[in-house]
């Protein structure tokens, strides 16, 4: 009846996982709790979880991300007192059992469900405001992407209740990830969350790629768009490209686990490093579907807080497409050590470094645009200027890293998880920050408190030096990554370091949501009435703070770059001052991607556990919610001159 | 730190590896530093406050500044990927390494989570501590009777995979006698942090000893002692066999031990979990 499912699938017997999972469940049930009490269960539905608008959907993925940064960050936590403690004889307090999934944990919620999923709900919110248009291409889609997302992270977290997760490293490198040396329902876990939301990710690529290629304001040339949506179409390009190669990459290794395969077994012809050839395909043009987006951002900051428009557009937008092309050209040097020989490696080293050209441009662009500014040091130029000093440090060990010889006694040490640590937190997340600052405003109609901005700012510079320089450090000095212990007592020292400089880094978090309850009570004496609080330069800011769910009554004519910019040198500041507004046809809400997601949860959750009754009702759910929509004919509303008129405020949004 | 790892190379291979690290820092500093520097100044110069900074609210382009901000980086990759193409040719794994002395084959097998070292010459085995004769090179053939792992000894320079069902090669020496820490770089189970072995460069004339000590020990590496060391486990103490049946490594590279080894080791890791 319930396949491998037992009752010893809870971790009744360890109180490590067991205070975890309760701990999750009765934050989980808190919040249902509170919801429930304050009757908000309708406005939810209807504003929020059916909600086909961009905006709505941006947020809830920014929402979940933050979410899941709290969680992926206890990980982190767990492991550094777990490195502090465990130096000569000493154990630690967490097993390898556990040390071992905290790890794969941490990488898989960290990548997929925090930086990917902040930097595709930024994209989402504000790519068609700066485009100049009302909605994406597909909205209904856009929801069901999201709520497939969604079902993901609920998936991965599901199995911290009732099973366990991963023990393989967050790539699951066959053959520990076969089910010869993993025969645990662990693997599954990630395999199949990682499988719905990647259906997500691929859907929402093509979503945002369709929309800018095809959807932009009257005049909005492709040389016309703002950089932010240049390095949006750049990354969801690579989305749709890279996102199938995981999918099939996983699927082979799901038939080896499900059905006897062979395709990366030792056995019958099975060959590992084709996995390790085809996931890095994948993997090497992730890590670009990340930080292209946080480039758009620190461009959009940067020219926005020094008054004056981007440097160098032009090179911009090449020096963007260079690496989106480049970034599928470099994967080898994920494994120089296999063995590939003189001449493939230089190759891949050589190719490597290439993308080192590109993004140093982008750094000189960032600089000359400072040059001759008028600055205003706001919170999300901190984050901008904290990413310029850091990201170059990360990109000058990335060009150690990709010269072979270096690489051969680097690779796979704490050197290299201090790269990459560096890179994603120094660029992504402070891109991320950065674009949460700059842009919530617009979303909500009031600025997030200064002062804590600027604090949530050091915490995190400050604790990412503190925690990651030592590990530089120990990586030279031969320390290697994912061990639960090390009898170096030599390396404590600098251990505790990062320690240290995590739980900075922690502060900076709790400071962050500290940051926004404040915010939320004092919203009244920082509110945007103009909707263009930072003197902003592209079409989001010529909108109301909220904008409408319309986002624009008449779509603006767009005359050049930096177009909201150009509008107010020319003195007028609102967009539609001559109305012959026309009534406009609006997407309606829909459920079917909340019901989509539904049935995902339960054919995932299904076939961790090989349940084929749930199973084929999950799969049968998902079709017939598909099909339904297929016949749903009225998915459009018409929006009144008069609604169009008045609806300077979003409707039902809480005051 | 006593045993500085990649910082303090003991054979070529490391000092070679070692000189490249520094050399690209080197030249990666003299243009990050200054960037890093540039950034912060000319963000504080041109703050809002600053009457004496000139507001350019237009100066969006300069061909002269795109040529130098294009061909900076460009010079600099040019020159590192210079070094990273020949370094790629100098310092390759598979390449013997230049020198006078006679080399040592050593076959490397990673099982679960220990190292075996086969001696096909000298005809001897040995868990958990590789003895080599200092100024010889080594070379090294390697496989996996398990999962992967990579065989990693950062004062002696290069680390290279082990893969079941495959044979990749290494070639190293220590140039000094003394003991260097070993490990596994790649993750490959809950006994993976356990999986260290300590390499013992000695004297040439004492190797000679060792083999021969070695070959009057007691123990055989013969079926039914490949077939437990294989079980999942970390080794306690290094040991040394006398005799290793022939072909043994050529068995495990072609997935059997042969013997039961390798499917032996394969299931009850999965009972190991």
């Amino acid at each position: 009846m319930f396949g491998k499912l037992t009752w010893s699938a809870i971790p009744l017997d360890q109180p490590i996982p067991l205070a975890a999972s309760g701990l999750a469940m009765l934050a989980g049930l808190a919040v249902l709790g509170l919801i429930t009490w304050k009757g908000l269960w309708p406005y939810l539905w209807k504003e929020w979880i059916t909600s086909v608008d961009h905006k709505r959907i941006g947020v809830m993925y920014v929402v979940l991300a933050l979410v899941m940064l709290l969680r992926g960050f206890v990980d982190a936590l767990m492991m550094r007192t777990q490195l502090a403690i465990a130096a000569g004889g000493a154990q630690g307090y967490l097993p390898p059992e556990h040390y071992d999934q905290i790890f794969s944990a941490h990488g898989t919620i960290m990548i997929f469900f925090v930086a990917m999923t902040f930097m595709v709900g930024l994209m989402n919110f504000a790519v068609p405001l700066q485009l100049g248009i009302r909605d994406v291409a597909f909205p209904v889609l856009n929801s069901v992407s999201f709520w497939l997302t969604a079902a993901g992270v609920l998936l991965v977290n599901l199995s911290l209740v009732v099973g366990e997760f991963a023990r393989t490293g967050w790539l699951a490198y066959p053959p520990l990830s076969e089910i010869a040396y993993s025969p645990g329902v662990g693997v599954d876990y990630y395999l199949w969350s990682l499988q719905i939301s990647g259906v997500g990710s691929l859907l929402s690529g093509i979503n945002l790629t369709t929309t800018i290629l095809k959807l932009r304001a009257p005049g909005m040339g492709y040389m016309r768009m703002p950089v932010f949506c240049w390095t949006a179409l750049a990354s969801n390009l690579l989305i749709i490209a890279a996102f199938p190669i995981l999918t099939a990459t996983f699927a082979m290794l799901l038939l080896d686990r499900y059905l006897g395969f062979h395709f990366f077994t030792n056995e019958l012809g099975g060959n590992a490093m084709m996995y390790i050839n085809l996931i890095w395909a994948w993997g090497h043009p992730e890590v670009y579907i990340l930080i292209l987006p946080a480039f758009g951002v620190f461009s959009e900051v940067i020219a926005t807080f020094s008054q004056k428009p981007v440097f160098g557009y032009r090179s911009m937008v090449l020096a963007t497409m260079a690496i989106c092309v480049l970034s599928f050209m470099v994967w080898l040097h994920h494994f120089f050590t296999m063995g590939a020989g003189a001449d493939v490696n230089g190759f891949f080293g050589v190719t490597t470094m290439i993308i080192a050209v590109p993004t140093g441009v982008k750094i000189f662009n960032w600089l000359f645009t400072l040059y001759g500014g008028q600055i205003r040091f706001g919170v999300p130029l901190y984050w901008a200027l904290g990413f310029m000093v850091t990201f170059v440090v990360g990109g000058m060990t990335g060009v150690l890293l990709a010269i072979p010889p270096v690489d051969f006694v680097t690779h796979n040490s704490l050197f290299l998880v201090a790269h990459f640590h560096n890179v994603i937190i120094g660029g992504v997340l402070f891109g991320a920050f950065a674009g949460y600052t700059y842009w919530f405003p617009k979303a909500f109609g009031f600025r997030l408190h200064e002062g804590l901005g600027k604090a949530i700012f050091w915490c995190w510079f400050v604790g990412f030096y503190l925690a990651f320089m030592p590990l530089y450090a120990l990586g030279l000095v031969g320390a290697t990554r994912r061990m639960q212990h090390y009898p170096e007592t030599e390396w404590q020292p600098l251990m505790i370091v990062a320690l240290i400089g995590a739980l900075v880094i922690a502060a900076g978090i709790v400071l962050a949501v500290v940051q926004l309850v404040v915010s939320i009570r004092q919203r009244d004496a920082t509110r945007d009435e103009t909707g263009d609080p930072w003197n902003g330069r592209t079409l989001e800011w010529s909108v109301p703070s909220p904008p409408p769910a319309w986002n624009f009554a008449i779509l603006p004519e767009v005359e050049g770059r930096d177009a909201f910019w150009a509008r107010k040198q020319g003195g007028r500041k609102h967009p539609g001052e001559p109305p012959p507004i026309a009534p406009i046809e609006m997407p309606e809400n829909s459920m079917v991607g909340v019901v989509i997601a539904f049935f995902a949860v339960m054919l995932g959750f299904a076939l961790v556990w090989h349940i084929g009754w749930m199973a084929a009702s999950g799969l049968g759910g998902i079709v017939a919610s598909g099909l339904a929509r297929a016949w749903t004919t009225a998915t459009t509303a018409e929006i009144s001159t008069a609604e169009l008129g008045e609806g300077s405020h979003r409707k039902g949004a809480p005051a | 730190m006593e045993n500085a790892g990649v910082l303090d190379p003991q054979g070529p291979v490391a000092l070679a590896e070692r000189t490249m690290l520094f050399n690209a820092t080197a030249i990666m500093l003299a243009v990050i530093l200054p960037v890093i520097i540039l950034t912060l100044a000319t963000a504080w110069w041109f703050r809002a406050g600053n009457a004496k900074a000139r507001y350019l609210p237009d100066w969006e382009y300069s061909g002269r500044v795109e040529l130098v901000v294009w061909a900076v980086p460009a010079l600099v990759i040019m020159f590192l990927g210079g070094i990273a193409w020949i370094g790629s040719h100098q310092v390759d794994p598979y390449a013997p390494l230049v020198s006078d002395a006679q080399p040592v084959d050593v076959e490397v097998v990673s099982l679960d989570w220990k190292w075996l070292f086969i001696y096909p010459e000298q005809g001897v085995a040995s868990v958990g501590r590789l003895t080599i004769p200092a100024g010889r090179p080594i070379r090294f053939r390697l496989t996996s009777a398990t999962v992967m792992n990579s065989f990693l000894v950062p004062q002696l320079g290069s680390q290279i995979y082990t893969m079941a069902g495959m044979v990749t090669r290494l070639s190293l020496q220590a140039d000094r006698p003394g003991r260097y820490p070993g490990l596994s770089a790649q993750f490959s189970g809950s006994g993976f942090s356990d999986m260290r072995f300590e390499v013992e460069a000695v004297p040439d004339r004492e190797f000679d000893e060792w083999v021969s000590r070695t070959r009057a020990g007691p123990d055989a590496l013969d079926q039914a002692a490949y077939a437990a060391l294989a079980k999942p486990g970390t080794a306690e103490a290094p040991r040394a066999f006398a005799s290793v049946s022939p072909g043994l490594f050529e068995a495990i590279v072609g997935g059997d031990g042969g013997m039961m080894g390798s499917v032996a080791s394969t299931s009850s890791h999965a009972q190991a979990h």
